[in-house]
């Protein structure tokens, strides 16, 4: 049952041999670097997106919730109408929720197959499938983003080649589209969604497939039935690897879709780096993201436990 | 013998960092730390000022005021001596107390100012700031896409059908809305509510008409031909035209804007000493040049023409044409009027 990641007991306890006795003091450097790095910011930005904006930037020490207010309330643009439900900003965040939804979608349905490939070559080569994955990310983002932008704009090689071969009379236009951002975003996260699913096929005892064909199921009832619930786990870490920092994206919205329209990372870098300096309003909307994605990751936890339970 | 190796390294440590305090401290008055824009400072002029003074330079970059302002005021301020804001930005700084002042006779260089940059509205008197360089921001439009007249902001707000679709815009509230403020012909910073609503009508109005909101790209945009009028500064302009786009710089007779990038004394600046042996050094004709030929800029120091390259001195984009109107600064407005701004820029880009 190797080939299953839930059949290791949750009740054993495991020994690690050399660490006995000690296992708890190994997680300290983890935690001074989680506790500094991270609580201590996150923590800062609550309180600041509870304080009352400094203009041009930065905070004033009185409590205030106007933050959070600008956020739900729509008061027209002078302020003096009677508040209703302000749009701008929850059509913003559903924008890049569709957007990183849709690169996740892409990213599984060229993803899952790949990795299953990869995962059931012969072991030798293997790793030179996921070295092969792996080449175009030795290199920056930001250099990769930029070179896409070059491959698909209106006289670029993409563009030149169709029109060579006749298929089509004048260029595509797809830089500064949505387009272009999906192709970035999935671009830029495809291994995110590759290496999980790998792991979790290499593991797959394929056994069970054959016990599944000898009971008369066909590949579509063995894929659906054995196959996906057994990888599901890395199917969840794909999908999560690729959606979280899809989601907070703003080098593929601003390079290749033209910055025509705000998303999440680039409304709140507005806050800072902007001319509207509001701190306060960037802290919440960043605490709005936050909880959005940890509402994500505590749906992936209770996933990941109940398959450890086996209740399914 | 494992032993003796460690006490040993460890007294070796001891003698290297008690060496590396000691001459930090003795170097302290020999530094000078600038917070400068990206692509603005040839690395010769440096090594020159480093030459002529024995002072260390070290130099970090920001690509907008806004982005420098929220550095500072993030915590950065006493850790650099100098800056190079803009115009609106050096009164920004100075009424939020970011500055420090100094007296015009400890900069033996002080008269070389040129006349009308001696004493600007955003530091009156000079005693906080001296001349970097100065600029205009249009547009450039591509010559094989149109030829008509450029010289009106209607290629921004009003293009004819073969630049519909085609047109770059600065990824920059400031200056592309006193842009269509010119455009309209209304007073910027204005709370009048008819001016708000029909600046925030013909930014709506527009969009469809705008390909892309890019800044740094401002120049590639025009040079590839992702774009067929481009916001841009006007050196960046003359940078795209000698890669070869073939576009022409805009003085629209509705007007454009102008600006200055000015060197300011920080307030808390750790090396103040350097701080001023650098503003001096940079108002010294031949370096001020230095920094116009290398970005195509003019500087607002007198006798620099004199070193000035002959691309700066023919340039069709730092020479406006006889009738063209003087270029507008850009104005720091009260924290109500800004308010409105701000808004109506995050409904452009909702």
């Amino acid at each position: 049952m190797a080939g299953l990641p839930s059949s290791t007991s949750a009740k054993e306890k495991p020994s690690a041999g050399v660490f006995d006795g000690i296992a708890i003091r190994l997680l300290a450097p983890s935690w001074l670097m989680i506790g500094f790095f991270l609580l201590v910011p996150v923590a800062m930005m609550l309180v600041y997106s509870f304080l009352t904006k400094e203009f041009r930037g930065g905070v004033i020490w009185e409590p205030s919730l106007a933050a959070y207010d600008q956020f739900i309330f729509d008061r027209g643009l002078f302020g003096d109408e009677p508040p209703v439900i302000e749009w701008t900003y929850i059509t913003i965040f559903a924008r890049s929720i569709w957007q990183a939804a849709l690169a996740t979608v892409l990213c599984l349905i060229i993803g899952f197959p790949t990795a299953y490939f990869i995962a059931t070559r012969p072991a030798n080569t293997r790793g030179v499938w996921l070295f092969l994955i792996t080449i175009p990310y030795w290199v920056n983002l930001l250099i990769r983003t930029v070179s896409m932008k070059f491959l698909i704009r209106d006289t670029g090689p993409l563009n030149q080649f169709l029109i060579s071969t006749g298929l089509i009379d004048s260029p595509i236009h797809i830089v500064n589209t949505n387009f272009a951002v999906q192709l970035g975003l999935f671009y830029s996260y495809l291994p995110f969604m590759v290496l999980p699913i790998y792991a979790a096929v290499e593991r797959y005892n394929f056994a069970l497939s054959e016990a599944a064909f000898d009971l008369y199921a066909s590949r579509w009832t063995t894929l659906r039935k054995i196959l996906i619930p057994v990888v599901k786990p890395g199917i969840i870490a794909g999908c999560i690897l690729v959606f979280i920092p899809s989601l907070g994206a703003f080098l593929a919205p601003d390079l290749l879709g033209g910055a025509k329209t705000f998303m999440i990372g680039s409304l709140i870098e507005e806050q800072f780096k902007g001319s509207a300096g509001n701190w306060p309003f960037g802290a919440a909307a960043s605490m709005i993201l936050l909880s959005m994605v940890l509402v994500v990751l505590l749906f992936y936890a209770r996933q990941q436990t109940r398959s450890i339970n086996g209740a399914r | 013998m494992k032993r003796s190796f460690k006490q040993k390294s460890f007294h070796l440590g001891a003698v290297v960092l008690a060496a590396a305090l000691a001459t930090g401290a003795a170097g302290a008055a020999e530094k000078l730390s600038i917070y400068h824009w990206f692509e603005y400072m040839p690395q010769e002029l440096l090594n020159k000022f480093t030459d002529e003074t024995g002072i260390e330079v070290t130099m970090d970059t920001f690509d907008s005021n806004e982005a420098m302002l929220a550095s500072l005021k993030a915590g950065s301020l006493g850790t650099y001596d100098v800056a190079v804001p803009s115009d609106y930005m050096v009164k920004i700084l100075l009424d939020s107390g970011m500055l420090q002042s100094f007296e015009s006779t400890e900069l033996k260089n002080f008269d070389n100012i040129d006349g009308p940059w001696k004493d600007p509205s955003f530091d009156p008197g000079r005693k906080h700031s001296v001349p970097y360089q100065w600029g205009t921001t249009s547009f450039a439009v591509n010559r094989d896409a149109f030829k008509g007249d450029i010289n009106t902001t209607d290629m921004l707000f009003d293009p004819p059908a073969e630049l519909q679709g085609k047109i770059n815009v600065l990824d920059s509230q400031g200056e592309l809305i006193l842009m269509a403020q010119l455009h309209l012909g209304i007073d910027q910073c204005s709370t009048n509510r008819e001016d708000v609503k029909k600046l925030d009508a013909l930014l709506q109005a527009s969009k469809k008409n705008w390909v892309s909101f890019n800044s740094d790209g401002a120049k590639d945009v025009l040079v590839s031909g992702d774009a067929a009028v481009g916001q841009i500064f006007n050196g960046y302009s003359t940078k795209a035209r000698e890669e070869g786009a073939n576009i022409e710089y805009a003085f629209p007779k509705e007007g454009y804007v102008a600006w200055m990038d000015n060197v300011v004394l920080l307030k808390d600046a750790p090396n103040r000493a350097a701080a001023i042996a650098f503003m001096d050094f940079m108002l010294e004709p031949e370096n001020a040049a230095a920094v116009s030929n290398y970005a195509q800029y003019k500087a607002g120091v007198t006798g620099a023409e004199a070193f000035f390259e002959d691309t700066i001195k023919n340039s069709p984009e730092l020479n406006a044409p006889d009738g063209a109107p003087d270029g507008t600064f850009v104005q720091a407005c009260d924290q109500q009027a800004q308010a409105l701004y701000d808004a109506v820029w995050t409904r452009l880009k909702k």
